[in-house]
């Protein structure tokens, strides 16, 4: 039994990253139409973001809450501004070019700002600090929850519900919501559409950020590479869930993160990624459109 | 004519350029500037990045104004001008029947001169970059032609290349026999992949076939008892011709030339193919699905033969590829060969058969020569994909289109 | 309803009691329709009466929730439609236009037309590739009764423009040549004249007469009244997805659930 939690947990864990990730991905689709395949990019240098920040922080002594803030903002920060950047520079001069154009110039970013890090600095894994205070009350149950997998459940928890106010109730959230229904009718209304969608790549930039760093803290290391991998699985959740649907991608997130925990945990843990994509394959064949996406018929 | 003030910066143009400037000092300040050491918790400032960074930036966004700013000065003049002439200066008439013979034989003179003047080693490049212009036009009719976006394609590839090298470890078999048996493993996966998914709809379908890519690369890195695993399969031999005794650097030539003909074949091929009945129902698909039903056309098939056939076409060339590199394993099928690939078609214009060569040719020559800047290249391979789309989004070349009026 | 229609022909096309469900909305309720050979049929009725939909449900691209569809062609044996995917339906002979134009876009006049042939030719892949005498004769014949569709709509020296780039009654017309192109017996047109000026007006009114003389049936839906009275031999009127009238131009214009269904009850009961 404790050993099942203990894979429940992971599986939660997992699930709670893929959904900060996917959040970013499905708001992207849901309001320009793009695989963004540069997404994982930003959880990637949110991640190294942190890591510097924290490093040159605990140089200068400071306690760890606060340096995890610190390093968290600091890295929300930067992937939003690099999320900004990028929108800006390679998507955004694509507007109304043929489908496939902005995709390959979203892969071209990603094989840019991987190789941007490796350069500027390193081509190695990287140990992580552990940024997250060990919680004496979990003392009991370590056996099946350590403080860093509480803690990413506890800020995505968080930080979703935070989107989720503000995508609802805000003005912004409104005007993003009306954006991914209809550019052109959010634009004759007064919608400034350029800056809704460069908010929206910003938030999502940011949440990815926070995913990286919370997984970097939890794992404890780091490469330019971890991007990629970790953009593919969110993609995955964020297209089981039916892309563009906000509940969707955290629906989609769980049950990606699950099935992969339980798959290695009582099945074999070579074959992973191979669960998570043969998962997708088959919720697709009998759910076209994902787990809450709307099969909308096109009209003829 | 206001051109001067067009081509002398204004000050708007340089305060612009020096926000861009700042702009991208702020954005790379941590990761360009610090450095820190985790282990001996040692911190190097680099001030020196954010300089370059800023002078380059700002420099480049300069450029790009003046550019835009001619360019739309341009544009106005032509809109005065007559919609005739007006026309011909925006298309001018490169390529006429004529001309491109002349182009393409002269290009295939070069190609096969080319082991004649260049080394061993240059002709191993080329061998490869022609492998990817069979690749591209392969994956041209998916996506270029039938408009299925098809993000797993270099799994067929491995399973061409497996299917040879299995094969020879196994029974022994050759080159000649897996050729065949390679493209027909690669047409039986595109089938087995393509009879579930292809009512997805695009983006699902592109997802769905990243995720098969992958399925095949983990399950041939996992699965040791079948596939060696990682380490993968060694000493696959080079193609034979008749039993006849080849040295190495002949047996390269010999595979060079090998590939020119698989690549004509290719390019005979989806040349009559684009002006078939087949092919004008994949146009027809990729323009409008829907329509296209209504045209009496039977959607599924004509998906599942596109498929098939661009599957089959990689399977080929993956026993191509293991005949050439005598060794394999999955490190060669990841996801970022399905990408290179999707963007030769792309970057070539989809659906141009030379547009596609072109870009084959340019993005597989272009990192082996940037090798003297190594580290690099795949920083300026990344951006350049960026610039060309962001220059010309429909790729290189239009797709020629057949004309049946005679020249007026 | 109306008085049957008493006549020694057998019809082409027999719709009878065909319902569509969507969801809990009936788009069409129990609508019967009887179209003979070498006849124009106008299906009118206001906005959303589920003209469109009996046009989709008719060839396919919905699939109907009840009823039954026979084609007969004159001469040859009856075949039920009901269930066939859209392909098979233009196979068996119903090609159809759509309301808002569905051209190939990027792909030439000539080429859109020769996509019609589609159905009626058999090259596969070898034939593609290798060519064989078969194949170039298929070719050679689809490209010359194209050519020859074409210009009959009067595109014969534009058959190399890309179809984006035809002005808007040009593309109507191409979208008409490209139905014919598949040889069919019974001719849809959703809402041929829409956009169009008096004159393209006529010349499409033309256009349906010439079709109709060659032996084809057509079935239209039309916002254009003067234009239904003019070219339709019979009238079938719709509104909230049942048939509430239909007859000859004359009956069906003064009808009293036409009139109502047009100008709403109000205005009768006035």
């Amino acid at each position: 039994m404790e050993y099942f939690f203990e894979i429940l947990f992971s599986g939660l864990t997992r699930g709670s990253v893929y959904a900060l990730i996917a959040l970013g991905y499905t708001m992207v689709y849901g309001i320009i139409g793009l695989i963004n395949f540069a997404h994982g990019e930003m959880y990637m240098i949110g991640a190294f973001t942190a890591l510097i920040v924290s490093s040159v922080l605990s140089i200068y002594g400071l306690p760890l809450p606060s340096i995890l803030i610190l390093a968290g903002l600091a890295a929300a920060i930067w992937a939003g501004a690099y999320g900004f950047t990028v929108e800006r520079l390679a998507y955004r001069p694509l507007r109304g070019a043929p489908r496939l154009a902005p995709l390959i110039s979203a892969i071209g970013m990603s094989i840019f700002l991987q190789n941007y890090i490796l350069l500027a600095q390193t081509p190695d894994f990287v140990p992580f600090p552990s940024l997250v205070p060990e919680f004496a009350f979990l003392e009991p149950y370590s056996a099946i929850i350590n403080s860093s997998g509480l803690t990413i459940m506890a800020v995505s928890t968080l930080v979703m519900c935070a989107l989720i106010l503000l995508i609802k109730f805000t003005r912004t959230g409104k005007a993003m919501r009306a954006t991914a229904q209809d550019r052109k009718m959010a634009l004759l209304v007064g919608i400034n559409v350029d800056r809704i969608i460069s908010l929206t790549f910003i938030t999502g930039s940011a949440l990815a950020a926070i995913g990286g760093l919370l997984i970097a803290s939890h794992i404890g290391q780091i490469n330019f590479a971890i991007g990629f991998i970790a953009g593919i699985k969110a993609f995955t959740a964020a297209v089981l869930g039916g892309i563009g649907s906000i509940p969707g991608a955290v629906l989609g997130s769980f049950v990606l993160g699950l099935t992969e925990a339980f798959a290695t945990g009582y099945v074999s843990s070579d074959y992973e990624d191979v669960f998570a994509f043969s998962l997708l394959v088959l919720i697709l064949i009998f759910r076209p459109a994902g787990l809450l996406g709307n099969a909308a018929a096109e009209k003829v | 004519m206001k051109k001067k003030s067009l081509t002398n910066p204004t000050g708007k143009d340089i305060r612009h350029a020096l926000m861009v400037g700042l702009w991208f000092m702020f954005l790379t300040f941590p990761l360009l500037v610090i450095k820190v050491n985790p282990i001996e918790q040692t911190v190097t400032w680099r001030w020196a990045n954010m300089l370059w960074v800023g002078g380059a930036s700002a420099a480049i966004a300069l450029a790009c104004r003046l550019i835009a700013a001619r360019r739309t000065e341009k544009m106005e003049h032509l809109s005065r001008m007559p919609e005739q002439t007006a026309l011909r200066h925006k298309l001018p008439l490169l390529f006429t029947q004529d001309r491109l013979r002349l182009l393409g034989a002269m290009v295939m003179l070069l190609l096969l001169a080319f082991p004649l003047a260049f080394s061993t080693y240059q002709v191993n490049i080329m061998t490869t970059a022609l492998m990817y212009v069979i690749l591209g036009l392969g994956l041209n009719i998916v996506v270029g032609f039938a408009g299925l976006l098809n993000l797993g394609y270099v799994a067929f590839y491995a399973v061409g290349a497996y299917t040879y090298g299995l094969l020879h470890l196994h029974f022994n078999l050759g080159f000649w026999t897996a050729l065949p048996i390679g493209g027909l493993m690669g047409a039986l996966f595109g089938l087995l992949l393509g009879f579930p998914v292809l009512r997805l709809r695009g983006d699902y379908l592109a997802i769905v076939t990243l995720g098969f890519g992958e399925i095949i690369r983990l399950v041939l890195e996992n699965w040791g008892a079948f596939s060696q695993g990682p380490s993968g399969i060694a000493d696959i031999p080079r193609p034979g011709l008749f039993g006849i005794g080849m040295t190495l650097d002949q047996s390269l030539v010999y595979q060079y030339y090998l590939t020119i003909a698989m690549a004509l074949f290719t390019v005979f091929m989806v040349n009559r193919l684009r002006h078939s009945r087949i092919g004008r129902a994949w146009f027809a698909l990729r323009e409008d699905e829907i329509a296209c039903q209504a045209m009496g056309i039977d959607t599924t098939a004509l998906k599942l033969t596109a498929f098939a056939l661009g599957a089959a076409w990689s399977g080929m060339t993956g026993v191509l590829f293991a005949a050439k590199t005598t060794f394999i394993n999955p490190a060669s099928f990841t996801f970022m060969e399905s990408a290179i690939i999707l963007c030769i078609v792309v970057l070539g214009g989809m659906g141009s058969i030379i547009g596609v060569a072109a870009a084959a040719l340019i993005l597989m020559l272009l990192p082996e020569y940037l090798r003297a800047v190594a580290e690099y290249r795949m920083l300026v391979f990344g951006a350049v994909l960026v610039v060309m789309m962001i220059i010309r989004p429909r790729g290189l070349m239009q797709p020629m289109r057949q004309t049946h009026l005679p020249a007026r | 309803m109306c008085g049957t229609i008493d006549t020694a022909m057998h019809p082409l096309l027999t719709v009878s009691a065909l319902t569509m469900d969507f969801g809990g909305i009936r788009a069409l309720d129990q609508v019967d329709l009887r179209i003979l050979p070498r006849e124009i049929v106008a299906l009118i009725g206001p906005n959303g009466a589920g003209k469109t939909t009996l046009f989709n449900c008719l060839t396919g691209m919905c699939r109907p929730t009840g009823g039954q569809l026979l084609l007969t062609p004159p001469g040859r044996s009856q075949r039920r439609l009901y269930g066939l995917p859209p392909h098979q339906i233009t196979a068996a002979g119903l090609a159809r236009t759509f309301q808002n134009i569905r051209l190939f876009p990027n792909m030439t006049v000539l080429e859109n037309v020769m996509v019609g042939r589609h159905c009626r030719t058999t090259a596969k892949l070898f034939g593609a590739i290798f060519r064989p005498a078969a194949t170039v004769r298929e070719e050679n014949d689809s490209l010359g009764m194209s050519l020859a569709l074409l210009d009959r709509i009067g595109l014969g020296d534009q058959a190399d423009e890309l179809a984006q780039n035809l002005p808007y009654g040009a593309q109507r017309r191409l979208e008409i040549a490209r139905a014919l192109a598949t040889s069919p017996q019974l001719l849809l047109l959703d809402e041929p004249a829409a956009g169009m000026n008096p004159q393209e007006t006529e010349e499409l009114e033309a256009l349906i007469l010439s079709i109709r003389d060659d032996g084809l049936s057509i079935l239209l839906i039309e916002h254009d009244m003067k234009l239904v009275m003019r070219l339709s031999d019979h009238i079938f009127a719709m509104d909230y997805g049942r048939l509430i009238a239909e007859g000859a131009p004359d009956e069906v214009r003064r009808h009293p659930a036409v009139i109502r269904a047009y100008l709403g009850t109000e205005a009768t009961d006035a």
